[in-house]
């Protein structure tokens, strides 16, 4: 206890001892006077109330009996007498030694406490016992958690108020905060009893609940939530599944057991067609309430049984990687020769050989599909564990973050998944670490409150796209350019562009956090993340605007894919579009051929489209055939063309990658051999006009 | 902010309590009895914690005198009950009191009552 409450007490205390004796003096020639008594008593009452509250227990102990004395006087069971007087005056002589001496050893004063005591005894014989002390009498601290198993129990509270509950200052709605904090929970209301407006006290509560609570404390821990209002509300603790019951009660039973309804009535209701819970409800036997909230009882129990079990054993398998690796290579050799079957086919004019060409490409693409889907998880599993991430890491921050995806579809190799869900929490964490503000900076800075993380992924080209985008402070170039210099990563007079300055964060040894966080900013981040992409034959790009935000970009190549793939003609040489971003393909009518100041448009039933006449791009001589075609492809939403010398025709594609030493080679995204036998390559369409765009700029 | 009144008549313990209540962000009266209190009970008070034994006006009489004005009909009012005080519990819950503390109690029992019936 605070020292200066213990000289607050020893103040009060001296003025006790002189307002005690005052008053036993006067006692003294007024033995009757129930004033004086009931000063006395006061005295001890708070010499011994406040001596406890700050620690001056031997005290507390002394004047108790003497207290008990006057008790007894003040209610009339004993009368004042000399020698109770004397003894009262030894005792305030007594404490006021104590007081005296606080802090000194008291040993010395014991036999003479002992001496008083007994005398107080002597006077107390003959008293009816006090009423025996109350076990718990008082709330404990909310800090201090009761040791438990951990596992959980669901229980059924009923809180049911009295009426008046309202005038003793309780609020049911306080028990039911209490009720929930306890673990997880379904309140249900029962408005049943409230009366029409009229009869209608506005000061009376009129309500009561049924809290369904799963929770891993004591039943004692329910129980203290409604301490204050015993015999004003009442309330019963029903265990509903204790851990390790396996029984599953029916409807009616859990009726019957809450005492709702009566088991005649549940048979009665049973004999007719409909579910009991509508039958009961209709027949006004039971409110609908009382129904709902048993049903919502036996959906939560059957929910909490079904996860007990765990994953089915009969419908999952594990299979070792390597053996589907295999299984798909062996598909795609299967799907390229099916390819060569369905090329060859027509020309050998046999009927019977056509109809086998065209169940062979039927179930090769029914093989495909499946072997395909084993391997692929979409990613929208892996961005939904994300949210939960993002929750409390924001809380914890101290930061309002929204997290937003799209691209859940997008589907990836599992190996693939795995090793990226490790490099997107990293990417993560240091978004709503380093890179959203907090809600008081961004509001300063005219944004909102809010930041925004958006998770995206998609296919593009042969790869798949990765965006983590965060609309936060950005990086600033010249603190990473500072630091950079500090870890000795660059020279002090090292020029370097704003993209390559960016760059920097992904050498080993780098963090521009001042201190390192438990999430991030331990500088063995982003340079690990660079490592296990480009492991996976990827890459990763990273843009900042300072003020406004930051964008990480990670490419990942579809090692084995097979798309619809259009097969194209420039040149010599055949190439494949991915037949998804192909929206039509047209004679290229020269007349419609023109120039703008963006370039070459074609004047498309009206639109304007800009087009790559790809003989240019592969810097073949100029002239083609004579009517040469144009495939209208939609890029990132806008309508594109490209010249090609003719349209081949559409073919399933296997994409096999290019290999490590193609890595650089821009504008294609693998390569696939054709039903022929030649090889093609897949042309990375939105590569090629952002290339031609930066050409233009 | 709340507002709490603490009525007692030991000096120490309407130190003690104030200084607890104050450092956990609530605003405090002290009164020294129960016409003391009544006389104070004005504006806005959120809840009262009051002691039993008190001259002038005892505790019990006091939790009556607040129920009875309108405005604080329904605030928490809290008894400092001792353990050899078991019947008064009943008494001042019957007068419409919400609940108790029983002396001696540490400041983290107090707030914990305090959290328990002012929200």
């Amino acid at each position: 206890m605070e020292d200066i409450h213990r000289k607050a007490f020893l103040d009060e205390a001296f003025d006790l001892l002189l307002e005690l004796e005052t008053a036993l003096l006067e006692l003294e020639d007024a033995p009757e006077d129930h004033e004086l008594v009931n000063r006395v008593f006061r005295a001890m009452h708070t010499l011994k109330g406040s001596g406890a509250m700050f620690g001056f227990d031997d005290i507390a102990q002394f004047t108790h009996e003497v207290e008990t004395v006057f008790d007894r006087v003040r209610s009339g069971e004993a009368p004042v007498t000399k020698r109770l007087l004397d003894l009262t005056f030894e005792a305030r002589d007594h404490v006021k030694l104590l007081l005296e001496h606080d802090g000194e050893d008291l040993s010395a004063f014991m036999p003479q406490a002992d001496r008083i005591l007994e005398g107080f005894r002597a006077l107390n014989e003959g008293a009816p016992k006090p009423a025996p002390e109350e076990g718990r009498a008082v709330v404990q601290p909310t800090g201090e958690p009761e040791v438990s198993d951990g596992s959980t129990s669901v229980y059924r509270v009923r809180v049911k108020p009295g009426p008046g509950i309202y005038s003793t200052g309780n609020n049911p709605e306080f028990l039911l905060e209490d009720l929930k904090s306890l673990g997880s929970s379904m309140v249900f209301a029962h408005i049943e009893d409230i009366p029409p407006l009229r009869e209608l006290d506005p000061q009376n509560c009129h309500m009561w609940w049924d809290v369904l609570l799963t929770t891993s404390s004591q039943e004692s821990d329910i129980r203290d939530v409604f301490i204050f209002v015993e015999g004003e509300c009442d309330y019963s603790i029903k265990t509903v599944e204790a851990s390790g019951e396996a029984e599953l009660k029916k409807l009616g039973e859990i009726l019957v057991d809450r005492g709702d309804i009566t088991p005649e009535g549940v048979t009665r209701a049973l004999s007719g067609q409909k579910r009991l819970g509508a039958i009961l409800s209709e027949a006004g036997l039971l409110p609908e309430k009382s129904v709902e909230t048993a049903l919502a009882e036996q959906g939560l129990i059957k929910e909490r049984q079904e996860q007990k079990k765990g994953p089915d054993a009969a419908s999952s398998l594990r299979v070792p990687a390597a053996k589907l690796d295999l299984l798909q290579d062996l598909v795609g050799e299967l799907v390229i020769v099916q390819a060569q079957i369905k090329q060859l086919a027509p020309s050998l004019e046999n009927p019977l050989m056509l109809t086998l060409a065209e169940e062979l490409e039927r179930l090769s693409d029914d093989i495909r599909d499946s072997t395909l889907a084993i391997r692929m998880l979409t990613i929208g599993s892996t961005f939904s564990t994300y949210r939960r991430l993002v929750r409390d890491l924001s809380t914890e921050m101290g930061k309002e973050i929204d997290l937003s995806t799209c691209g859940e579809d997008t589907e990836l190799d599992k190996t693939v998944l795995d090793h990226l869900g490790d490099a997107l929490i990293h990417l993560l964490r240091n978004s709503i670490d380093h890179g959203i503000e907090t809600p008081a900076e961004r509001e300063a800075a005219g944004k909102p409150r809010r930041g925004t993380i958006l998770l995206s992924a998609e296919h593009s080209g042969g790869d798949v796209v990765i965006r983590v985008q965060d609309d936060g402070k950005g990086i600033d170039p010249d603190k990473v350019r500072r630091r950079a210099v500090e870890r000795g990563l660059i020279g002090a007079g090292d020029e370097l562009g704003l993209h390559e300055t960016l760059e920097l964060i992904f050498l080993p040894g780098f963090s521009t956090a001042q201190t390192v966080s438990s999430v991030s900013g331990r500088g063995v981040g982003m340079d690990v993340v660079k490592r296990v992409v480009n492991s996976m034959r990827g890459g990763i790009d990273i843009e900042s605007k300072l003020g406004k935000g930051s964008i990480i970009t990670i490419r990942l190549p579809l090692t084995l894919a097979i798309i619809d793939g259009l097969q194209v003609q420039v040149g010599e040489q055949s190439y494949v579009m991915p037949l998804a971003s192909v929206e039509e393909c047209l004679e290229l009518d020269r007349s419609s051929m023109g120039t703008d100041a963006r370039g070459r448009i074609i004047n498309l039933r009206g639109e304007v489209v800009p087009y790559i006449y790809l003989r240019e791009w592969f810097n073949l001589p100029s002239q083609g055939p004579v009517i040469e075609q144009v495939v209208v492809l939609r890029i990132e939403g806008a309508r594109v063309g490209m010249v090609v010398d003719h349209v081949v025709g559409e073919h399933q594609t296997v994409i096999k990658s290019l290999g490590p030493a193609f890595r650089k080679l821009e504008g294609f995204s693998g390569a696939t051999i054709q039903g022929d036998g030649t090889m093609s390559l897949i042309l990375d369409v939105k590569r090629i006009v952002q290339l031609e765009l930066d050409k233009k700029k | 902010m709340k507002t709490i009144m603490t009525v007692d008549d030991s000096a120490s313990i309407r130190q003690m309590v104030a200084f607890t209540l104050k450092n956990a962000g609530y605003a405090v009266i002290e009164a020294v009895d129960g016409k003391d209190a009544l006389g104070k009970l004005k504006g806005t008070v959120d809840m009262v914690i009051t002691d039993l034994n008190m001259p002038n006006m005892d505790g019990i009489t006091l939790i009556k005198g607040i129920r009875a004005q309108s405005s604080y009909k329904f605030i928490p009012i809290v008894m400092l009950t001792t353990e050899s005080q078991a019947g008064k519990k009943q008494e001042g819950k019957d007068a419409g009191a919400t609940g108790w503390i029983v002396k001696p109690f540490k400041p983290e029992q107090l707030l914990a009552v305090v959290q328990k019936v002012l929200r």
